[in-house]
């Protein structure tokens, strides 16, 4: 909580209002068309209000993805309970998902009735094969450190294949390599040792290659 | 009332098994609600993952379209509340407890060692995504394009996700080489 009221001194110098909460958090979800809410909420709450600072919202990210459920909503809690408490942190979230809410309603109902019509079907595939590009880029983004280290790369590994071909219960999954990661990741765990040895490895041999190439 | 505490275990199961996002619970998610429960079919599913692309905030907001199909107004935010509270409840707790643990080397353990699981399982979730909806020379096209576009440059994915819907419908218009 020490941080939560420095960063509204550092802001507006007083509390914030449950009514300017809400409709910030309205605004983000208002307008963070195709994913990307984070984004948004980084401009109003960092950029635009100064509620927190980029050091402050990075905290809160970090614990919004370590915990289970979407970033975005796990974000709106923990800056709504940081400027405000538990109020503070219900109308975050109400505010985040209302639009969307009564904007998925209202396609939902058009989706039924246009059920049969081959061209919203088209469309729609159309959009979730969209989709498939977008979450491939955000994936590679989000994982561009995990993808380049030999320990990480076989965690995902094991995980997509536990997941998507052997078709294992995710919860089972999430104990078994969920648990063996945190392990391997211990504290005082040697791996950071030998990671550090084969990326020297890598180096020396990409220098002899490189060497070898120019000769 | 049955149908209803269904959808709340399902959906408060998926919300606790959500760890790295919405998108690393839709294989799980898709397994549930189309091959075990009978819900919706595939395409369905696919069509309301569609819909929540192209509304605004979360996309996993898609959840409650599977609840009001179910049951109604009543399911909608029965799904909602089984799918959102949960995770709230635990960050609520968890950003009070926070603190406590800044020294302890196991909170970096627990961060280090979860990020490549919640990588692999959202790449299993673009895979269940991608079978859903790549079938054709006109699918790989949109995915592999908005995939190249996006690394090279940012484009508001909003736009993407649009145009993609488009070129879908259109291009067998303009092009009669892919049979529809």
């Amino acid at each position: 909580m020490n941080d939560a009221s420095a960063a509204a001194e550092t802001g507006t110098g007083a509390r914030v209002p449950l009514g300017v909460i809400f409709w910030t958090f309205l605004t983000a979800g208002a307008i963070s068309f195709g994913g990307g809410v984070v984004a948004y909420l980084r401009e109003y709450t960092v950029s635009n209000t100064k509620w927190l600072d980029d050091e402050a919202f990075l905290d809160a990210l970090e614990i919004s993805q370590t915990l289970p459920g979407l970033n975005a909503v796990n974000m709106s809690v923990i800056i709504g309970d940081n400027l405000r408490g538990i109020p503070g942190a219900i109308v975050a979230v109400a505010g985040l998902m209302l639009p969307g809410v009564i904007i998925i309603m209202g396609l939902g109902a058009f989706w039924r009735e246009q059920s049969h019509n081959p061209q919203i079907k088209a469309f729609l595939t159309g959009v979730a094969a969209a989709a498939v590009g977008l979450l491939s880029t955000v994936t590679l983004q989000l994982g561009h450190k995990q993808f380049v280290k030999p320990l990480d790369l076989t965690i995902i590994a094991a995980t997509f294949i536990s997941v998507s071909i052997l078709r294992i219960p995710l919860y089972l999954v999430l104990l078994v390599i969920g648990s063996a990661a945190v392990l391997l990741y211990r504290p005082g765990a040697k791996h950071e040792k030998l990671e550090e040895r084969a990326r020297h490895l890598r180096e020396r041999l990409l220098h002899r290659h490189y060497i070898s190439l120019r000769h | 009332m049955a149908k209803l505490l269904n959808l709340t275990w399902v959906f408060m199961l998926l919300a606790i098994l959500a760890v790295g996002g919405g998108t690393a619970v839709l294989p799980e998610m898709e397994h549930l609600t189309v091959s075990q429960f009978h819900w919706v079919t595939k395409d369905q599913f696919r069509d309301i993952y569609s819909l929540g692309q192209v509304a605004p905030g979360p996309n996993m907001l898609m959840v409650l379209l599977i609840g009001e199909k179910m049951a109604g107004a009543m399911g909608a935010l029965v799904v909602g509340l089984a799918f959102f509270l949960p995770d709230c409840i635990l960050t609520l707790v968890a950003n009070r407890l926070w603190g406590h643990f800044a020294g302890s080397p196991w909170r970096t353990a627990v961060q280090h060692g979860m990020a490549p699981v919640a990588i692999g399982l959202m790449l299993a979730g673009t895979y269940a995504i991608a079978r859903l909806s790549i079938f054709n020379l006109i699918s790989v096209l949109i995915a592999g394009s908005i995939f190249a576009l996006l690394l090279w440059r940012h484009i508001n994915p909003a736009l993407l996700v649009l145009a993609g819907g488009l070129t879908y419908v259109l291009l067998p218009h303009v092009v009669h080489l892919f049979p529809h």
